[in-house]
């Protein structure tokens, strides 16, 4: 059977994927972000995943907002990026698992979740860069992936209840997979950022400090909030936060925290990551 | 719960919901297009005329002539397809931010910084 080795939440701001481009990982302004993550490769060398399931949402490059989903699941053999229209450079592609796609869309449609399902996806910076951070410089990448996109851009947006159902139901799918593989769930976006109105460059530090703990012990604390509230204290697109407790509900059992780093700014976000495993 | 009546305020927010989108659909499907190294080509040649191709309003048109991120969220815009626009014109994320708050760009820098000593 499949087993979930563990789970990350990560920040996926475009301006990553330039820092990258121009090897700036050591660069005053980018190091204490970068520096986070060789605790988490090595944490990735450990558990030794296969696949990857990563949980983001689309920025208006698969979707536009003529259809809209509230959950979409990928099913496609290779899954690509694109122009984004911002000029970051685009990335090689990514191997899909259609068979684990299949299963997870089978068994969430099984639990009530109507998915859309996706046999052709082109997939953004919210898809790629963490990818790339996780996995620096492998092209290909070395995990087979299935992408979850989550719309947080066009409200009404899934509950904060509703999208740690969906992650413990893909925890449900991925533990029945009659495969003998090691799956990664990772969450992507936030923390607290608001890119648009008078109250850009909002970023709630204390809000954001609290969620990476309960996150671990806690999770159902931020299913008290509506959207609305999380959107108040986290900003227009610090509720990318979604993805990470899904990512979280995607571990069944009791959770540790192997690793976490926190700094505020990468572009107009308080950056954040964050690697658990189940105990 | 929100009914499409009764919104919830939070200050200096606008939330991209149902009302939002179908006002802004034409700017941010223009937006949208300039996903493509073509388009945004065509748009820089002639801006009124792809403005017209997209079937923006007049609100629309004078948000994007203007280059005005508040005016363009107040026409519907969505941040996401607004930043394909800014891109083309080489606005970065501190320049929108700077812009939408009246700041200069090092003076909403040093903001964000701020955010992170608190």
């Amino acid at each position: 059977m499949a087993k979930i080795v563990g789970a990350l939440g990560v920040t996926h701001v475009p301006y990553i994927g330039r820092a990258i481009a121009h090897n700036l990982q050591q660069d005053p302004y980018w190091k204490p972000f970068f520096d986070g993550f060789p605790a988490a490769h090595e944490w990735l060398a450990k558990v030794r995943p296969d696949v990857a399931v990563v949980i983001y949402n689309d920025h208006g490059l698969n979707f536009f907002l003529d259809k809209q989903p509230t959950f979409a699941v990928g099913a496609a053999p290779e899954y690509r990026n694109a122009d984004e229209g911002w000029g970051i450079p685009t990335l090689p592609p990514y191997q899909g698992d259609p068979e684990l796609s299949w299963h997870i869309i089978e068994s969430l449609v099984g639990e009530e979740f109507d998915i859309v399902s996706c046999q052709e996806m082109v997939v953004d910076h919210a898809f790629t860069l963490p990818l790339e951070l996780f996995w620096p410089g492998q092209h290909p990448c070395p995990v087979r992936t299935v992408p979850v996109c989550i719309n947080t851009v066009q409200h009404p947006l899934p509950t904060a209840a509703r999208c740690f159902k969906l992650g413990q139901a893909i925890g449900r799918a991925v533990e029945s997979w009659d495969e003998d593989a090691r799956v990664v769930v990772i969450g992507t976006g936030g923390l607290s950022h608001q890119l648009d109105g008078q109250r850009a460059g909002f970023i709630n530090k204390r809000f954001d400090l609290l969620f990476l703990e309960k996150l671990i012990n806690d999770p159902l604390w931020v299913t008290r909030y509506s959207i609305m509230d999380l959107v108040e204290l986290t900003g227009t697109q610090g509720i990318e936060l979604l993805n990470w407790l899904a990512a979280r509900g995607a571990l069944l059992g009791d959770v540790e925290k192997v690793h976490s780093n926190y700094h505020i700014p990468i572009s107009n976000t308080a950056s954040g990551l964050l690697v658990m495993e189940g105990v | 719960m929100n009914s499409g009546k009764q919104k919830r305020e939070i200050p200096g927010t606008t939330v991209f919901d149902g009302e939002a989108a179908r006002k802004g659909y034409a700017l941010n499907k223009m937006c949208y297009s300039f996903n493509s190294a073509e388009n945004r080509a065509e748009f820089l040649k002639d801006q009124d005329a792809y403005c017209t191709k997209f079937g923006l309003n007049d609100q629309q048109r004078e948000a994007v002539r203007s280059l005005n991120v508040l005016k363009m969220i107040e026409a519907g815009g969505n941040a996401y397809y607004l930043a394909k626009l800014g891109g083309i014109f080489g606005l970065d994320m501190q320049d929108i931010g700077a812009q939408q708050t009246g700041m200069t760009k090092d003076e909403f820098k040093a903001k964000l910084v701020e955010a992170g000593r608190r």
